[in-house]
């Protein structure tokens, strides 16, 4: 079971208090009439779907209710960090050297 | 390599078992091929040994990073069933099933196939409408499946619980007998072995590093840890990883990789005679030639190359079996694994051509690859070969999700498979 932190909460929870929402940093298109079939589909479609470092939108539901985004190396499930919806993809040379 | 029969196992007893020959030489790489295969599971051997027999094509290499059938082909539920919602689906699954009729006798090796059906539970008024309607699309396909009452399920499954006080009550089940199981790694031997026969390369222990191109853009070869190996035909068929090996070409797919659990019980005396499978309380549940009660769970919500997933979907998976078959509720398990499985947004497959010359792809089973492998295997072994798809893969393109026809059986059946 992942052991993820809920940056509203400040707390660390079972992922049974939370639902997976994606891949983040994926921005609806601005003016979706102008987008080309191609550009739909890597919109609606094509996910980068890592073997590493993955940025992907978390939801709090049994808790605050607020989506989050994080970091989470995918081979082997370890979170490098969590941050607020909206907030940029943070630089992973500084987390580590943070560490 | 011997050949196997009832003579041969006589002679090869009184002698005690010591002249058996291996069944497939360990290859070492070539420089070059005619046809490069990337995953030796049971979907890239079989198109191996299709290449070789149907369309003579034999300088061929299947490049396996670890071994063979090691990845998901030795790790799902061995389920085997044709009772797809929509007619694309339905025919590409019921010429996978056509295949496993006759599999053992065509490779000479035993690979298990039982018919023993495959019953999927109604549980709710949607279920039985849902299903209703599967069995008569089923139908005008050509494809077994059939409507059992309350009292027939109980009776083709006499384990089944089918109380009305239960949560979740059976109101009937779906029946395609022609549908049952196989020993998944015997598929993968077998394929091998009859490939091998054949003359194809089995190279294991030797990751893909890359899919290099030409200045043209045609495909060169690929980069592998023992080295380039030139081929102007790759087909990639890397289940979980064929996403990553792509990108390394330049083709961006429309994949997601999730973990995908199993657990098999003790084994036991026979009790449980067919397959069951329940969408609604989400559990899948057979019993092998061993004993063992094979039990496959769900995908884990989060994109993952772990090969583990996470325990709370075994607690569900196992709730759910309590549920139906309350007599197995002092089971004991003995291990649990996972795989990691390739998901596409309409959960059917994609095989055939990709936008670069000499590439070809077959990918997004999702979590339920196993049953097609003889169709796979045999549909893209003609697409490489005449570089062009066969009718009944025609519509599993890639390029569907840029036009939009999609093959939606994600929304058919509600629930990944």
């Amino acid at each position: 079971m992942l052991l993820i932190h809920c940056p509203y909460c400040d707390d660390t929870l079972p992922e049974l208090e939370f639902a997976y929402a994606g891949e983040a940093h994926i921005a609806r298109p601005a003016d979706p009439s102008k987008l080309s079939d191609e550009e739909w589909r890597d919109f609606l479609f094509i996910r980068s779907n890592p073997r590493g470092l993955h940025a992907e939108r978390w939801r709090h539901i049994n808790g605050c209710g607020r989506f989050f985004n994080a970091l989470r190396d995918t081979v082997s499930d370890r979170f490098l960090t969590t941050y607020p919806a909206g907030h940029p993809r943070p630089d992973v040379t500084k987390l580590e050297a943070a560490e | 390599m011997t050949h196997f029969s009832a003579l041969s196992l006589l002679k090869n007893a009184l002698t005690g078992n010591k002249n058996w020959t291996e069944q497939w030489p360990d290859a070492q790489p070539k420089k070059e091929y005619d046809v490069i295969i990337v995953g030796a599971g049971g979907h890239g051997l079989g198109a191996a040994y299709y290449l070789a027999k149907e369309h003579g094509i034999t300088n061929v290499a299947v490049i396996e990073k670890g071994w063979l059938g090691g990845g998901n082909t030795g790790r799902n539920t061995t389920i085997i069933r044709s009772n797809y919602l929509y007619d694309e689906s339905a025919k590409l699954y019921d010429h996978a099933l056509d295949l496993w009729d006759n599999l053992s006798t065509e490779l000479n090796y035993n690979v298990m196939f039982s018919k023993r059906g495959v019953m999927m539970l109604a549980h709710n008024v949607h279920d039985v409408q849902s299903f209703q309607r599967h069995i008569h699309s089923n139908r005008l396909n050509g494809v077994d499946n059939r409507w059992l009452n309350t009292a027939e399920a109980k009776a083709f499954c006499p384990p089944l619980n089918v109380s009305p006080d239960a949560r979740y009550p059976v109101m009937g089940a779906a029946l395609q007998m022609r549908a049952g199981t196989a020993r998944h790694d015997a598929v993968a031997w077998g394929y091998a072995r009859a490939a091998a026969k054949r003359g194809v390369d089995i190279i294991q222990n030797c990751p893909v590093i890359s899919i290099r191109r030409g200045a043209d853009g045609s495909v060169e070869g690929v980069e592998t840890a023992k080295g380039f190996i030139r081929a102007k035909k790759v087909a990639v068929s890397a289940a979980g990883h064929t996403s990553v090996i792509m990108q390394t070409a330049g083709v961006k797919m429309p994949l997601e990789s999730y973990p995908l659990q199993a657990l098999v019980s003790e084994p036991i005396k026979p009790i449980f005679p067919c397959v069951v499978m329940s969408n609604t309380v989400h559990a899948y549940i057979s019993q092998s030639d061993k004993g063992e009660l094979v039990i496959g769970s769900g995908t884990d919500q989060y994109v993952s190359y772990s090969q583990r997933g996470g325990l709370p979907l075994i607690e569900h998976t196992v709730a759910a079996i309590c549920e139906v078959f309350p007599i197995f509720n002092r089971m004991r398990m003995l291990r649990k694994w996972g795989g990691i499985v390739d998901v596409t947004p309409d959960r059917s497959a994609i095989l055939g051509k990709t936008p670069v010359k000499g590439l070809y792809v077959n990918c997004g089973w999702g979590t339920g690859g196993f049953k097609a492998t003889p169709g796979a295997a045999h549909l893209l072994a003609w697409t490489v070969a005449k570089d062009e798809p066969h009718k009944i893969n025609a519509p599993f393109t890639l390029e569907r999700f840029t036009t939009g026809r999609l093959i939606d059986e994600a929304a058919a059946a509600a629930v990944a498979h």
